[in-house]
């Protein structure tokens, strides 16, 4: 279970409260008459699963009824940050691998992690 | 300028009485019981019915200017806040960053929605008339709290719920608002369609406390 920060409440709640609405930051583009099937498609149907850092959109759906934005870790299933609507993440796949890389320079953790997958970028 | 009008839906005149008006809970209580506090009662349940709630919908600024204007009470400060007027018959509780919980004696909502428009005049707002749609339910006593930790998954210890607080939060897999206006009591607003089965948890969740209901 996860024990998530709303920030509109300002407090931790229980996941029960909570729905997942899926990857966050998708936007409609801007054009649709000039946008390519292939495009529309992707905007539609295609996304993100990856493996490391995801930005998630969640709505606290029995409580303030607020979207609000979660970075995870889908690894370690980590809360890395939580932020509003219409606000920028701090933490990406790409400044979190460097910060992790900085903290631990342990050869055996690196040799793994090139072993993996980086999971589907859609 | 405004053009607020009066949406009193009660029936008068030669009509009134015509229809029998009964509580969320008026079945409930006929089928499920509602026995009597005892000696060893611990904790008291009872409903408060047919009060005035009104939905709050807009920029807090304008709602509390309004607010104070109409019924001499301001917004809640902060998330999650609850307060009273001195009678403690009117409450406004946050909802969400934009929504407030108003709740009036019943009878006065009518009323108090149509000078509240009138206060916002031409500001963005929505108000909602939602009495027919939830009922109140007061829980208390030394054990009331006790029935709470059986039933929420939300910390209801006194240093993370004191009085003055308000939650929407999951109760028994329904959707319930829990708020504390005093030490000894609780109260939750619970929809009518989800009423019946709240009162029923109730009474099996306090069984061991030798629940007491008022009518």
């Amino acid at each position: 279970m996860f024990y998530i920060f709303c920030p509109y409440c300002g407090e931790h709640r229980e996941e029960e409260e909570f729905h997942p609405k899926g990857q966050a930051h998708i936007s409609r583009p801007e054009d649709p008459e000039a946008t390519s099937d292939e495009e529309w498609g992707d905007y539609l149907f295609f996304r993100d699963n990856p493996r490391g850092v995801h930005h998630e959109l969640w709505v606290h759906a029995v409580g303030c009824r607020k979207f609000f934005n979660i970075t995870r870790h889908t690894v370690s299933y980590e809360i890395l940050e939580v932020y509003k609507m219409g606000e920028q993440p701090s933490i990406t796949a790409e400044n979190y691998a460097a910060q992790q890389g900085a903290a631990s320079a342990d050869k055996e953790r690196n040799a793994s992690q090139a072993k993996h997958q980086e999971g589907v970028r859609a | 300028m405004s053009n607020a009008q009066q949406f009193d839906t009660r029936l008068v005149g030669e009509h009134a009485g015509e229809i029998a008006v009964e509580s969320p809970l008026a079945y409930s209580m006929h089928r499920s019981g509602a026995p009597k506090a005892k000696a060893d009662t611990t904790v008291t349940l009872r409903e408060r019915a047919f009060l005035g709630h009104l939905t709050l919908r807009g920029g807090a600024i304008v709602l509390d200017e309004a607010l104070r204007d109409v019924l001499g009470m301001s917004l809640p400060g902060e998330p999650l806040g609850l307060v009273q007027d001195e009678a403690g018959e009117r409450s406004i509780q946050w909802m969400s960053p934009d929504e407030w919980l108003l709740i009036v004696p019943g009878g006065e909502e009518f009323d108090v929605e149509r000078r509240l428009r009138e206060a916002l005049g031409d500001a963005h707002f929505a108000i909602s008339n939602v009495s027919g749609g939830q009922t109140l339910l007061e829980l208390e006593g030394e054990a009331a709290r006790e029935v709470l930790m059986k039933s929420v998954a939300y910390d209801v210890h006194p240093r993370h719920f004191p009085v003055g607080k308000g939650v929407t939060t999951v109760f028994a897999k329904a959707s319930v608002i829990l708020r504390r206006p005093s030490e000894e009591r609780w109260e939750l607003v619970v929809r009518r369609s989800f009423a019946d089965y709240t009162y029923r948890w109730l009474l099996d969740a306090g069984e061991e406390f030798g629940v007491g209901v008022e009518r």
